[in-house]
């Protein structure tokens, strides 16, 4: 019996008389990847602020690792890993200095971080660059750092926004085997991407067009269900449809 | 030339559109003039008050008992001399001495004239000032009451007499101050922030991959700035001519002509800093330090640079408002003419062209 | 025609190498990609054409003028549009293209017909101001200004950087367009998949051009056998895969694997392989490589 970490029902938010988002309903295993895609301004970052605890919904309810996201939005920051494409780390501090910043921001003893911390960069192969500043480090090795933070704390979950826009090729898929590692231990993880290649390495892929989900399932009945080749076609033929000024 | 326009167009938008920014740039005359003007003439207590009296009769004692009882003043006895009288004066034992003419009621009553002398001790002018005007009120009371009760009209002549501070009125001291710290302001911060967020926002990079040339947009961007500030120095001018009553002795024009040179002043130093800088917040920071708080340390502004130890003098030298605040003092105040401030004008006007030759030597014509 | 030789540049006093020896040539009215990662040195080469960057050594001509000497006349020919939204936000989308006009010396009138496509989208929406657009509107709204001047050549960097698959397609359909009208159009991405809407490309990596071809010839180049394997499990196939002695590499490619394996190998021998390791249902088949096969396979090397 599997449990269910986001469980969100008409989640909602209006900015005056634009609703972003509208109505969404959907829920998210435990150690399930879920494909969060949409257009450019179909309602994703604003949906995905508001399963973080950092936008309160207009309407609608749900729990996020357990906790309401409208009462307990505290509860939910703290059980929770995040990643973007734009902010992941600091880039003017050392690899060692960002773990331990992080770690400390979630409360990890020295001690748990120390160990933890020399495990992490043993496992990515990162001891030589303890000491580099964060800034000096490839795209690719950012990311897969970043993501390995993100996750430094143990969360329930974790939200992933386009982490792997701009990494080459190469990188990107070790990026994905790393999410794979992190699926396998039980975290659940939230991940948005404009690669559509990407939304097949999910186990079950959402797409929203203009602020609604109009479709949710495995990216392989997706394919079936629209008779598509891709998901890449999948998503032309519904983001066709989105009368949003884009 | 169609560029330019359209330039300055633009910059224009940019300030009205950012209604915290117009509010700051229109608000802070006014705010500083009301502040600095009210702040300064808050209500004064406990006034330190002596009498000299060389003869004493009914109407003498009709006005001491008045003050005396005045809730304002604080009675510190009769003194025999003039001699005491400035002796404690001088002391700073005393904020006010009332002086009565000698045979104050036979002048009075045969003359229908008698003179009082209201000393007031303005090493603190707010403090002094306000003294003498709680003091003149009372005496226009009894006064009042007098000519009603003889039926017979009277003066008293009050005469005020400053002392320590001959120029005396604390706005005389400030207004210039205000003008030389809101012009350098706008003129530095703001200049160098809108070229600065240029650079930020990445308009920077597309501006100087076109055919736009440099010399063409610094200009442009300073001319809103000198626009809005000339505005400003107007206000600040109308404020305390009306609300603080400061007057312009001297000619209007070449107070003009002194604003503007300053105004052409912090803006080539706004424009020094933007090539210097390359984040909106440095260029705040650097504006503020660089030119913010010289202006209100060594300026003359509240401190007399005259006072200051010699090397903080030296230093207030490099400091541009020091240079227009003395200008405007002298122009404004005491009314002279150019021939008094030749020197003010020349240090300005070389202080502009130095920071120009550095701007012009520090522009880029591509990224770094 | 742009023509640029052992172009270097370095940051931080030589401590990081941005460009390693450019040379390429782009005729007129070509699409020419130049494909990569984030890093690679693209944005630091569009620069530099762009007369945004002096080059530490290197030549680099635009329609004949050097983008160092001539850096003016490069100026006025050429449209270019940065890799981050760089117009004024808090001017309208008309107050925009009108002062980008201006700059150039020309108005939005005289030039219309050459953004008339694409501003045409964005035309209802022209007193909105530009910082209330939606990402594809911006990016319609970027382009339109780096035409509005009529530029021989136009310079964009990662256009489409963060945009959706739709309106990736549709701003690729605006750039055919433009070719179609003689300008030549010099563009970045990170995006393998937008290597075919190019006449010609070059991948780049660590500031070094690794190929540069058609995007049929690079595809061609590739020398390896490549298969396509698929079936259940595909995370864990994928690592089973890897312990093959005869498969070189192994990559996951949307729900298939992409494998290249040595000379020799069958595909039955590969099956039973992963039939032992109780892998069922594996279909696999010979497959051509696609654009991202060919840079990883480079990469590799």
């Amino acid at each position: 019996m599997s449990t269910r970490v986001i469980e969100v029902t008409d989640l909602t938010k209006k900015f005056g008389n634009f609703t972003a988002v509208d109505h969404i309903t959907f829920d998210v295993e435990e150690g399930e990847i879920f494909g969060f895609l949409g257009a450019n301004g179909a309602g994703k970052t604003t949906a995905m602020q508001m399963l973080c605890g950092i936008s309160m919904p207009t309407a609608g309810a749900g729990t996020v690792a357990g906790y309401d996201i409208i009462r307990e939005n505290e509860l939910i920051k703290r059980n929770i890993g995040y990643m973007s494409q734009k902010f992941s780390l600091y880039e003017d501090l050392r690899v060692w200095e960002n773990i331990r910043l992080f770690g400390g921001i979630y409360g990890l003893t020295d001690k748990v971080i120390a160990t933890k911390t020399d495990a992490l960069l043993e496992r990515l192969n990162f001891r030589e660059e303890r000491n580099t500043m964060v800034k000096y480090l490839p795209l690719g090795w950012k990311q897969k750092l970043a993501f390995s933070v993100a996750i430094f704390h143990e969360p329930k979950i974790v939200f992933l926004d386009e982490p792997t826009g701009g990494v080459d090729p190469a990188m990107r898929r070790q990026f994905w085997e790393m999410i794979y590692e992190a699926a396998d231990q039980g975290i659940t993880v939230f991940v948005t991407t404009h690669y559509m290649d990407e939304a097949e390495y999910c186990n079950r892929v959402s797409i929203m067009v203009d602020g609604r989900i109009d479709a949710l399932d495995t990216p392989a009945e997706l394919r079936r269900q629209f008779n598509a080749d891709s998901m890449d076609e999948v998503f032309r033929q519904l983001a066709r449809k989105a009368k949003r000024g884009d | 030339m169609k560029q330019f326009i359209a330039f300055i167009k633009k910059e224009f938008r940019h300030i009205m559109r950012d209604n915290r920014t117009l509010l700051i740039i229109l608000g802070m005359p006014v705010v500083e003039i009301l502040l600095f003007g009210f702040a300064i003439n808050m209500e004064v207590q406990d006034i330190r008050v002596a009498f000299y009296d060389p003869t004493p009769d009914a109407f003498t004692t009709g006005i001491t008992e008045r003050v005396k009882q005045n809730s304002y003043f604080t009675y510190r006895g009769d003194m025999h001399s003039m001699d005491d009288m400035e002796e404690s004066m001088r002391k700073g034992e005393l904020d006010l001495a009332v002086v009565f003419q000698q045979n104050f009621q036979e002048n009075l009553v045969h003359s229908g004239e008698a003179a009082i002398q209201l000393l007031s001790n303005s090493s603190d002018p707010n403090r002094g000032s306000i003294a003498v005007t709680y003091a003149t009120a009372i005496i226009a009371g009894f006064q009042q009451e007098q000519t009603e009760l003889m039926q017979i009209p009277f003066q008293i002549q009050a005469e005020n007499r400053m002392i320590y501070n001959p120029l005396m009125k604390s706005s005389y001291m400030f207004v210039p101050g205000i003008m030389g710290l809101v012009l350098m302001i706008i003129c530095t911060i703001m200049t160098s922030v809108s070229i600065v967020r240029e650079k930020e926002r990445g308009t920077m990079e597309v501006l100087l991959a076109s055919p736009l040339k440099q010399g063409t947009m610094i200009f442009a961007k300073t001319i809103p700035y000198m626009v809005i500030s000339f505005i400003d120095f107007v206000i600040i001018l109308l404020l305390s001519y009306f609300i603080l009553g400061v007057p312009v002795n001297g000619s209007l024009l070449l107070l003009f002509l002194v604003a503007i040179l300053y105004i052409t002043l912090t803006l080539s130093y706004g424009l020094t800093v933007s090539t210097l800088v390359d984040k909106q917040v440095n260029a705040v920071i650097f504006s503020a330090i660089t030119a913010m708080i010289p202006v209100l340390m060594l300026s003359g502004m509240i401190f007399p640079v005259d006072n200051m130890p010699q090397a903080l003098q030296a230093f207030s030298a490099i400091v541009p408002a020091r240079w227009f605040i003395e200008a405007v003092r002298k122009v404004m105040i005491q009314g002279l003419g150019i021939t008094m401030i030749w020197k003010e004008v020349l240090i300005m006007f070389g202080m502009t062209l130095f920071l120009l030759g550095v701007t012009i030597a520090k522009t880029k014509k591509r990224l770094e | 025609m742009i023509e640029v030789k052992d172009l270097y540049k370095s940051y931080a006093k030589g401590k990081v190498n941005a460009l390693n020896g450019i040379t390429f040539s782009v005729e007129d009215g070509e699409v020419f990609g130049v494909i990569g990662p984030d890093g690679a040195g693209k944005s630091s080469l569009f620069r530099i054409l762009a007369s945004l960057l002096l080059p530490d050594s290197g030549v680099a001509v635009m329609n004949g003028h050097d983008v160092v000497k001539d850096y003016r006349k490069v100026r006025q020919i050429i449209g270019y549009m940065p890799g981050r939204f760089s117009l004024y936000q808090d001017l309208s989308v008309e107050e925009n293209l009108t002062f980008f006009a201006t700059l150039f010396n020309t108005s939005i009138e005289e030039n219309y017909h050459l953004i008339k496509d694409i501003y045409q989208q964005i035309e209802p929406f022209k007193k909105r101001r530009a910082g209330a657009l939606s990402g594809g509107m911006k990016q319609k709204l970027a382009l339109s200004c780096a035409l509005i001047h009529k530029p021989e050549i136009l310079i964009l960097d990662e256009p489409t950087t963060g945009v959706d698959p739709v309106s990736r397609k549709e701003f690729w359909d605006m750039l055919g367009r433009l070719k179609e009208q003689g300008i030549t159009i010099l563009v970045s991405t990170a995006y393998m998949d937008e290597a075919s809407r190019c006449d010609r490309i070059a991948l780049i990596r660590e500031g070094e051009f690794i190929a540069s071809d058609t995007p049929q010839g690079i595809i061609d180049s590739y020398s390896g056998i490549l298969w396509s394997v698929e079936g259940d499990r595909m995370s864990a196939m994928l690592t089973a895969l890897r312990d093959h002695s005869a498969v070189k590499t192994s990559f996951a490619f949307g729900d298939k694997i992409h494998i290249a394996v040595a000379d020799g190998l069958q595909a039955g021998e590969l099956k039973q392989y992963l039939a032992k390791k109780e892998f069922s249902d594996v279909r696999i088949a010979p497959i051509k490589p696609t654009v991202e096969d060919c840079f990883m396979a480079l990469t590799n090397e």
